[in-house]
């Protein structure tokens, strides 16, 4: 069966007031894991970023599959001072379902983000984005703040994930790109 | 007798305006403090004292001439990206310089000036009320839709982008719901009463309930409440309206290291 390409990315330089990343090209299909990699400054964000919308497309171009969805986790995303949204508040503005997730999650349902660690809540957002409808996850760099253990628990996430859905992964950390990428694209 | 002066049809409107200010104000103090914005309704409501003090000196209704300056404000924050704590306080400060001024200069001024900053909630009139019946009502309609796509975007904030779905409505909606509120709040309770109103009560409820709707809905409370306590303070002890409020709600705020104590405990 021919898989259905959710993504295409040509040529692209993308950046701000100029390019910082490319020129790169590739594409992902449904149910592919893709990682990036690359040394500090490389682009790995930005790439993002610019599939997004959120940078600009200085040339080249990314075209989308007219049914993809996409949730972005950013990186070191901030945790707010004194916000009484809950866990499954956070679920529920993706429209994730939480018993998709593990039992570290199901911990922190009830719990409002203001008593949360950095690392609960970078793990939690990243369950989330994991969780929910999209096919197409943009994850950046989602093992930083994290233990072992939740390492672990979000290698399973990524290993138990619905054969419809995409994620793009970018991360220092190159063995965790090895463990579950089928392709690693190396910005320079 | 002066329990009946409560109750005088004379202070009806002034009450009605006001109890549907505090609920309209503090909501939307919880989205300016979910979006950590909460500075931004201070710079807003002192640019919009000037701009209804300017209005006395063209002799222009001062509602329009509060909106546009209101407005202007709300623009340029949005307009940049950037902006934060340090633009909104150069908006308080310009604000603040611009009303004292514009008083200074103007016929019957320094009266406008003094009634925009500190308040002038008993001469509140069916005008003052409907505008804020009509925000209350409009705020509770919008409620759910605007608190899913504001907190959407607060937390995955290329969410809208990158899925083509268009974020100028909620932003759009956002922006005219803070300058409203902030105009309605500035003729009617003042600047610095109106930016009380936005900012202690979710500062308050935010903490002492768990989940959202219910720390909105505790910050409603705390408003009301806040609001009923200062107003029959006021009339009965023959009192300025605005710093009692203030006083109120500071006195309120005082169970936050409280329930923190408790929490830790």
């Amino acid at each position: 069966m021919k898989s259905v390409e959710l993504l295409k990315v040509e040529n692209l330089r993308a950046g701000y007031t100029g390019p910082v990343t490319g020129p790169v090209s590739f594409a992902i299909e449904e149910g592919h894991i893709i990682g990036l990699g690359g040394p500090n400054g490389s682009g790995k964000s930005t790439l993002l970023r610019a599939i997004t919308g959120a940078a600009r497309i200085f040339s080249g171009r990314i075209k989308k599959a007219p049914h993809t969805q996409i949730t972005h986790h950013w990186q070191r995303p901030e945790l707010p001072p004194e916000l009484a949204l809950l866990g499954r508040e956070l679920f529920s503005l993706l429209g994730a379902d939480p018993d998709k997730s593990s039992d570290r999650i199901h911990c922190l349902l009830d719990v409002p983000l203001s008593r949360m660690s950095g690392g609960q809540f970078q793990f939690l957002q990243t369950a989330a984005c994991l969780a929910g409808p999209a096919n197409l996850v943009l994850l950046d760099e989602p093992t930083n703040n994290l233990d072992g253990d939740a390492i672990d628990e979000l290698s399973v996430l990524l290993e138990n994930h619905d054969p419809h859905r995409s994620v793009i992964l970018v991360s220092h950390e190159k063995p965790f790109l090895e463990k579950h990428c089928e392709r690693i694209i190396e910005l320079s | 007798m002066n329990d009946f002066i409560l109750f005088d049809p004379l202070f009806r409107v002034p009450l009605l305006t006001g109890l549907c200010l505090a609920a309209a104000l503090s909501l939307i103090g919880g989205f300016l403090k979910m979006r950590e914005e909460w500075l931004s309704a201070l710079g807003i409501s002192q640019i919009s004292a000037a701009g209804a003090v300017a209005g006395v000196a063209l002799g222009v209704p001062v509602i329009f001439t509060a909106v546009a300056a209101a407005a202007g404000a709300a623009l340029i924050k949005d307009l940049n990206p950037k902006s934060g704590n340090s633009h909104y306080a150069m908006m308080i400060i310009l604000g603040w310089a611009a009303s004292l001024l514009l008083a200074a200069n103007t016929y019957h001024g320094e009266v406008a000036g003094e009634t925009f900053l500190r308040g002038q909630l008993y001469f509140t009139h069916g005008g003052h009320l409907a505008g804020a019946l009509i925000l209350l009502v409009f705020l509770l309609a919008v409620l759910k839709w605007l608190s899913k796509r504001l907190l959407t975007e607060r937390f995955f904030p290329d969410y809208y982008s990158a899925n083509n779905i268009a974020a100028f409505p909620h932003r759009i909606i956002f922006a005219g719901l803070v300058v409203f509120s902030a105009v309605l709040g500035t003729v009617s309770i003042g600047a610095f009463p109106a930016f009380a109103m936005f900012f202690v009560p979710p500062w308050i409820g935010f903490v002492i309930v768990d989940g959202w709707k219910k720390s909105l809905a505790v910050s409603v409370l705390i408003a009301v409440a806040a609001y009923l306590v200062s107003f029959a303070a006021a009339v009965l002890g023959d009192q300025p309206f605005g710093p009692l409020l203030m006083i109120v709600l500071a006195l309120f705020a005082m169970v936050r290291p409280l329930v923190k104590l408790v929490r830790r405990k």
